[in-house]
């Protein structure tokens, strides 16, 4: 059980992302988080591994605060928690098995990093997210030699490496056609349902989130506008969500 | 509406009008101090000494060949003496022989010069040599008589200026190449010259890369700007690391004078450098696990560190044990295979470096992992202890530490300036050092962090951009000081401007390379160092070889001028015939220098080309 206390998020600009966001997520759910750009849905994820740092409230794991860790501590509690990102934020100039070991550095000895040396079992395991996504073949090949859906595949292997028990999704398809975008949502629907991770997934298409995603909360402007079930979306909270300009299609 | 839209107008007008001027004023101010004057270029000395200049540089002193000499004068008297002109013994040897006609004259008269059945198509100085000075012929008018097919010539003189009742004589010493041609001494030293200019530039380049790659990231703003520390971390590591060089110095020092004995003896020095890496290895493997699921208990982890502290305590014994096989084994190597003794020599000279090195190593080794360690437990200090305790930790060691470090600089004003006076440069600065620490100490939250590390790359920039400024030429006089005139002292001066320079370009690549990957990374859980090896240095490689070539390629330009001031190589030839108005010489070293850099410069487009 993930829950989110009053969390909130401002930038030294004065900006402000997150506003008092409170809500839970229970163990094993498919989470989609919606809103516009800017709506503070990236810096939500992020808060949640304190990539970014909350200016205040808690975040609970199991009931310990990860806002209070100490860096180390974090540190390794990132570990089990996955993240795949719009642009993939894969090494390009590395190989794709690289790529997907470099997910299990956090387990590693830092001084074995200098060396480049990952323990036989983890490499046999890299082989073995990579047949799980499909691209098996191509794990010698440089990462900016694959197409847009199959980098994006590589970054699920990567974050599975880390044997995580939640994934954090950060727009995975915002950068990939309709086609590309089912079958990588069809990769995280498995990881939800097959491993049981949790899945926190922020999305653009209503229509994906219809047909991914067990629970939506909804940001606007950094405040919570909606949280329940996605076929609870109407007209009435599109428009607030979206605002009222804002026309539903497909 | 008008009235606004004119007014930029004219002022705009005005700001250009103003600019203009101020152009002209700022190049004619230019043109003066730098004392532009074309009518030098017309005055005919200027041009004759330009012509002469340039004939010579566009005639290498690349070859010669042996010359067959055939010198011959004939007597003429200036002015014609009283009683007329003696009987001309003639000059007894076969061969050419010349004649004048008519054989006196006064100055100022046309006289013939002929000569016959000497070498043909050859050529030959001809002088006037006068009978009180025939040390020092005088030219007459052309400096050179050219024998055609059949071995004749004929030229046209005026008489000089030169009275004397003695006989004086006309010579002529022809000259005529022989047999196939060979390389001047001059190109010989060249050759060698530039092989040694070559090699200093390698080496420049080589030491300058290698330190510069790890500057250069903490001269990064991207890498250095998250890293930030609490007060009692940063202090405790400024401690940590002092002491941690003092120490381990000191340790390195007595391991190697208690194992000399040991490993100048080449069976013990051979078995250490192969058995002691064997057992660091099995305890490393014991220390330090390749994957740590959950944090070790304290005690696993205090045996841990002391297991480690041996095995740099053996590692320093090994590289002893390595520098000595080195130095035993170079010379009987040398000896054995005389073809390649500049091997033996080379591993005999890397053995002595290595010797010399070690402590310094150690002492860095010491001082980072002392001062990793006592930041560590600051970190976790100012993480578990009560706030006013922490303020209490803080004050005092903040206090510590700056007094420790404004104690260092007093120390180092006091060896450079001598005052002489241990109240004015130790124990004032220690109270100022301490007082600052204290004050900053006092102003900080107590569990507040510090950007230590942005504080850090101000000061890193800084340095590289003092240093940077200094030309290699200049860094060259001082290291020809240190280590007396020689490509040495070249190649240090290149290799620290290369440090220099190279980590100011390489820090700005990344800078800007794409944060994406770092952020994956840090996400699954990476620590900095383990972030940086996969996610930054994948991303640099390309530019910082780009780098590398363009920077090997200006140390090879440099290194040819660097001998002017005593560095070596062959910019020390160059200026040697400069001054000694040999410009053939000087011109064969300039198309040497000029084939280097071309053949250098193509060599790395083309790897630049294939690896980036």
């Amino acid at each position: 059980m993930l829950q989110i206390r009053n969390l909130t998020k401002v930038y030294d600009s004065g900006v402000v992302a997150l506003d008092d966001v409170s809500f839970d997520i229970p163990d094993g759910q498919f989470l989609a988080v919606i809103g516009l750009s800017g709506s503070g849905k990236s810096t939500l994820l992020r808060c949640i591994n304190r990539l970014i740092e909350p200016t205040s409230g808690q975040i609970l794991w199991d009931g310990v605060d990860l806002v209070s860790l100490s860096p180390e501590e974090m540190r390794r509690m990132r570990r089990k928690i996955g993240m795949i990102f719009q642009h993939f934020n894969l090494v390009n100039r590395s190989r794709v098995l690289t790529n997907v070991l470099a997910g299990r550095l956090g387990y590693i000895n830092p001084a074995f990093s200098l060396i480049n040396h990952f323990p036989k079992e983890d490499v046999e395991n890299a082989i073995r997210q990579l047949e799980r996504v499909g691209i098996a073949d191509k794990a010698n090949v440089r990462a900016d030699e694959l197409s847009g859906g199959q980098q994006q595949r590589v970054g699920i292997a990567r974050a599975l490496m880390q044997d995580p028990s939640i994934l954090l999704a950060d727009e995975p398809v915002a950068s990939l056609d309709p086609v590309l975008a089912h079958s990588i949502m069809k990769y995280l629907e498995l990881i939800n349902q097959e491993d049981k991770v949790t899945v926190i997934c922020s999305l653009h298409f209503l229509d994906l989130v219809h047909r991914y995603a067990d629970h939506v909360v909804a940001l606007n402007q950094g405040k919570l506008v909606f949280e329940g079930e996605p076929k609870k979306i109407d007209d009435a909270k599109f428009k607030e969500i979206y605002g009222k300009d804002a026309e539903r299609v497909g | 509406m008008d009235k606004d839209n004119r007014k930029p107008n004219i002022w705009k007008s005005l700001t250009l009008g103003l600019a203009v001027l101020l152009g002209i004023v700022v190049y004619a101010y230019g043109a003066e101090v730098t004392r532009v004057n074309l009518g030098e270029l017309q005055s005919e000395r200027r041009q004759e000494s330009m012509v002469r200049v340039l004939r010579a540089l566009f005639r290498p002193d690349l070859l010669e060949y042996d010359q067959v000499l055939e010198p011959r004068v004939t007597p003429i008297y200036v002015p014609c003496p009283a009683g007329g002109v003696p009987e001309d013994l003639g000059d007894p040897r076969s061969g050419g022989y010349i004649t004048v006609t008519p054989a006196c004259g006064s100055p100022g008269d046309v006289v013939r010069v002929e000569g016959f059945n000497f070498m043909p198509n050859a050529e030959g100085p001809l002088r006037f040599v006068p009978g009180s000075d025939p040390e020092n012929p005088v030219g007459l008018g052309q400096l050179f008589a050219n024998t055609d097919a059949q071995g004749n010539f004929s030229m046209d003189f005026t008489l000089p200026n030169r009275e004397s009742e003695d006989v004086q004589y006309i010579r002529v010493i022809m000259r005529q190449n022989e047999g196939a041609p060979y390389f001047t001494q001059n190109a010989k030293d060249t050759w060698d010259r530039i092989v040694e200019t070559v090699f200093m530039a390698l080496l420049a380049t080589t030491i300058g890369t290698v330190l510069a790659v790890p500057i250069s990231f903490t001269a990064a703003r991207n890498l250095m700007k998250p890293v930030r520390s609490p007060i009692a971390s940063i202090a405790l590591n400024v401690i940590g690391w002092l002491a941690g060089i003092y120490l381990a110095y000191q340790v390195a020092a007595w391991i190697g004078g208690f194992t000399q004995q040991y490993v100048s003896v080449l069976p013990i020095a051979l078995a250490s450098v192969v058995v002691v890496p064997i057992i660091a290895n099995f305890a490393f493997r014991w220390a330090v696990p390749v994957e740590d699921a959950e944090p070790p208990t304290r005690a696993l982890q205090i045996v841990r560190n002391l297991v480690l502290l041996g095995i740099a305590a053996l590692g320093i014994y090994a590289l002893y044990a390595l520098a000595g096989a080195m130095s035993t084994l170079g010379p009987q190597l040398a000896r054995q295979f005389s073809g390649v003794a500049f091997m033996g020599n080379f591993l005999f000279r890397l053995g002595g470096i290595l010797d010399l090195l070690v402590p310094t190593i150690a002492a860095l080794m010491g001082g980072g992992a002392l001062g990793g360690l006592l930041a560590r437990v600051g970190q976790q200090a100012t993480e578990r202890l009560p706030e006013a305790a922490v303020k209490t930790m803080n004050i005092v060691l903040a206090g510590l530490a700056g007094a420790v470090l404004a104690a260092l600089f007093g120390a180092f004003a006091e060896w450079v300036y001598q005052f002489g006076n241990p109240v004015a440069t130790l124990w004032w600065p220690a109270i100022i050092g301490a007082a600052a620490g204290v004050l900053l100490a006092v102003l900080t939250q107590p569990k507040a962090t510090l950007g230590v590390g942005i504080a850090l790359y101000y000061v890193i920039r800084t340095i590289l951009n003092a240093l940077r400024s200094i030309e290699a030429l200049v860094m060259a006089i001082v290291f020809v000081i240190a280590v007396g005139i020689g490509p040495f002292a070249g190649m240090l001066a290149l290799g620290l401007h290369t440090i220099v320079s190279l980590a100011k370009l390489y820090s700005e690549q990344v800078e800007s390379i794409s944060s994406g990957p770092m952020e994956a990374l840090q996400a699954t859980g990476a620590n900095s160092l383990q972030t940086i090896v996969y996610a930054v240095v994948p991303q640099i490689i390309p530019p910082y070889i780009a780098y590398t070539l363009y920077r090997w390629d200006i140390n090879v330009r440099m290194s040819t001028i660097i001998g002017f001031v005593g560095g070596g190589g062959i910019g020390f030839l160059l200026q040697q015939n400069i001054n000694l108005l040999n410009y053939r010489g000087a011109s064969t070293q300039m198309v040497a220098i000029a084939v280097v850099v071309a053949t250098l410069d193509y060599i790395s487009s083309v790897v630049r080309e294939r690896y980036t």
